[in-house]
């Protein structure tokens, strides 16, 4: 494997003493939106407010709580998450009278393979994603919210600790808010290692101090979350979007993407490419312009062979279907998802079994254990796989994959079963010559030294 | 059993964050783990007794987070992530060259415990793959010859 000698286009640095911090890219096709403060030390509370920081918050204070949420839902703000639910349509759920508090959670578990982009967002603007946090509040009546950051992000834990801390000292946080009368809390919460974590009922469960096993809906987050109380989950990048559209206005944001994906989206491009990196495009963006320019095309003069579009869970696109436009309901029309924006390049060096094996070892690592056709199809499925990567499958495999990973889809009380089944199906599909050229004992036509047999 | 002065603190904090003792815990067990090494079973039981859990309901908590351990670990903990994005730019040649420099395999530790290993899921380094975390640390664009460099600065800082 050769690892590719890219330099990356360093921005000025502003560095916090002891982090090592991820490398930012950037292409002129960009629109910075979320990604405005990258790398101008907005973790610091002076800056950030020299940088128009907390003046959204306070438009929204003199704002109706409904004129917020209908400004949100109009601008065309869809869960960065990957399920791209409208957020205002989603924060219109909550319950106006209700006897029980009301929560705002940001999901910052961040853990979808591809997905690096909350990271970024934490790292240098963390203000961003609490304004935003405040903001849902005013919307929902809420007064009350909660930052989950994923375990392994430890340092951005104290950057967004931090930043909480500098808010409350401003009187930003706590009663009477900017003097406005209005109360808001906000706390952060970590994890310890979980993907089903980011799973929004699996994310309560979690914040409960529980293993994160999904509950069944209805009742929705909306209505009956946290603590039995109604409580808005939203992706970080989706909570630091919030802010801008305050101020821009629903129409700029919504006429920066394409109809009904209204804005921009952090896309983290990883894989076989020349210049990886995480860049803000507008919604609607073409997904062969992203590979070929902005992600600057496959090294050492290879092909592309595939493209996981959002995130592990979508299924792959062939180098045939990638002249498209990345919002969400052109990426459904073209049989895949928008998902988390974890664009994730695949070179015809790969070998799409393996590929298809590295997946759903995930997902077996990763399933809670609650839903048995999740449960036990991952663990069917990786040992399947394995044995068909190392030589020992048979022609009947390749139809029982499929017909195992259909089985799966929709049978789980989350998504976790269908993230594992979707891009299986999609590999089995598309390159069934490639599970085909592994059979009757042939070793894996990819690997030199013949396949391991995944053990772990 | 005792924790540090910023454990104790930090646990009276976050106490008052949420309407029962028990949200508290998940975040607990990890700067409890952080400390110590590893959850041993004294420590198990303080944390019990302190968001008014059993020891069993709070080892429920801990078998489910793939972070929390119950067993002993290296002073480094080298986690390799050999996910998908990873996986296309060389992750796995770095877990093979850790293993063989490290003498152990996954969740191994070395016989002077400074070093484990791990073979882990998606760290959020995709964008700078391959990537690898040593504690909560990120090292990202490695090549061996970087990883060994990694591993030797942690040596020479677990050795000094």
């Amino acid at each position: 494997m050769v690892i590719f000698g890219w330099r990356f286009f360093k921005l000025p640095n502003y560095k916090l003493p002891n982090y090592k911090m991820a490398s930012l890219v950037s292409h002129p096709d960009e629109v910075k939106v979320v990604s405005k403060r990258f790398g101008k030390g907005a973790t610091s509370i002076d800056r950030y407010l020299e940088l128009d920081g907390y003046k959204a918050v306070q438009k929204a204070l003199s704002m109706k709580p409904d004129d917020i949420t209908a400004l949100v839902k109009d601008s065309g703000l869809r869960g960065r998450g990957g399920a791209g639910f409208n957020a205002g349509l989603k924060w219109s759920f909550v319950p106006k009278q209700s006897p029980k508090p009301k929560y705002i959670l940001c999901n910052g578990d961040e853990s979808e393979p591809g997905t690096c982009k909350d990271r970024l967002i934490f790292e240098h603007d963390p203000h961003a994603v609490i304004e935003g946090v405040i903001i849902a509040g005013i919307a929902v009546g809420s007064h009350t919210g909660y930052i989950y950051i994923r375990g392994e992000y430890r340092y951005l834990s104290e950057i967004m600790q931090k930043a909480i801390r500098d808010a409350y000292a401003r009187g930003f946080l706590g009663k009477n808010i900017f003097g406005s009368g209005y109360d808001f809390d906000v706390y952060w919460h970590g994890g310890a290692g979980a993907y089903e974590v980011g799973e929004e009922s699996a994310l309560m469960e979690s914040l409960e101090g529980k293993r994160g096993i999904p509950r069944i809906r209805p009742p929705f987050p909306a209505v009956v979350g946290l603590w039995g109380g109604p409580t808005v989950i939203n992706n970080a990048e989706t909570l630091a979007s919030v802010p801008h559209i305050i101020l821009g206005g629903a129409d700029w944001y919504a006429k920066l993407g394409t109809p009904k994906n209204g804005g921009t989206r952090l896309f983290c491009l990883s894989g076989h490419l020349n210049r990886p990196g995480v860049y803000e495009l507008p919604m609607g963006y073409n997904l062969k312009k992203m590979i070929y320019e902005v992600g600057g095309g496959i090294p050492n003069g290879r092909n592309l062979k595939a493209v996981v579009p959002g995130g592990s869970s979508t299924p792959v696109l062939t180098p045939a279907e990638i002249d498209v436009p990345m919002d969400f309901d052109a990426m459904t029309k073209a049989g895949t998802m928008l998902g988390s924006g974890g664009v994730v390049v695949v070179d015809d060096t790969t070998c799409m079994v393996k590929f298809a094996l590295r997946i759903m070892k995930f997902y077996q690592h990763e399933s809670c254990g609650w839903c048995i056709p999740c449960r036990e199809g991952t663990d069917w499925l990786k040992k399947t796989l394995s044995r068909f990567h190392s030589g020992g499958g048979v022609r009947k495999d390749i139809d029982n994959i499929q017909y195992l990973a259909e089985n799966m889809l929709g049978r789980t009380f989350c998504p976790l079963g269908d993230a594992a089944a979707m891009p299986t199906i999609s590999i089995v599909k598309k390159f069934r010559k490639e599970f085909e050229d592994h059979l009757d004992g042939r070793p894996c036509p990819f690997e030199k030294a013949g396949a391991e047999l995944v053990t772990a | 059993m005792k924790f540090s002065d910023q454990f104790e603190s930090r646990l009276a904090e976050m106490l008052t964050h949420y309407p029962t003792k028990r949200s508290a815990l998940v975040p607990t067990l990890l700067y409890a783990q952080d400390e110590l090494g590893f959850l041993s079973d004294e420590a198990i039981a303080e944390i019990a007794s302190r968001v008014d859990l059993t020891e069993l309901e709070v080892r429920n908590v801990i078998s489910y987070y793939s972070m929390l351990t119950t067993k002993p670990r290296g002073k480094y903990n080298v986690q390799v992530c050999t996910n998908i994005a990873c996986l296309l730019r060389g992750g796995e040649e770095i877990l093979d060259h850790c293993k063989k420099k490290l003498g152990i395999g996954h969740k191994g530790t070395t016989p002077d415990g400074l070093f484990s290993l791990e073979e882990v899921e998606c760290i959020g380094g995709c964008s700078w793959a391959p990537a690898a975390q040593v504690n909560y640390d990120f090292h990202e664009n490695l090549t061996p010859q970087q990883m060994d460099k990694v591993l030797d600065e942690y040596k020479r800082k677990g050795t000094q």
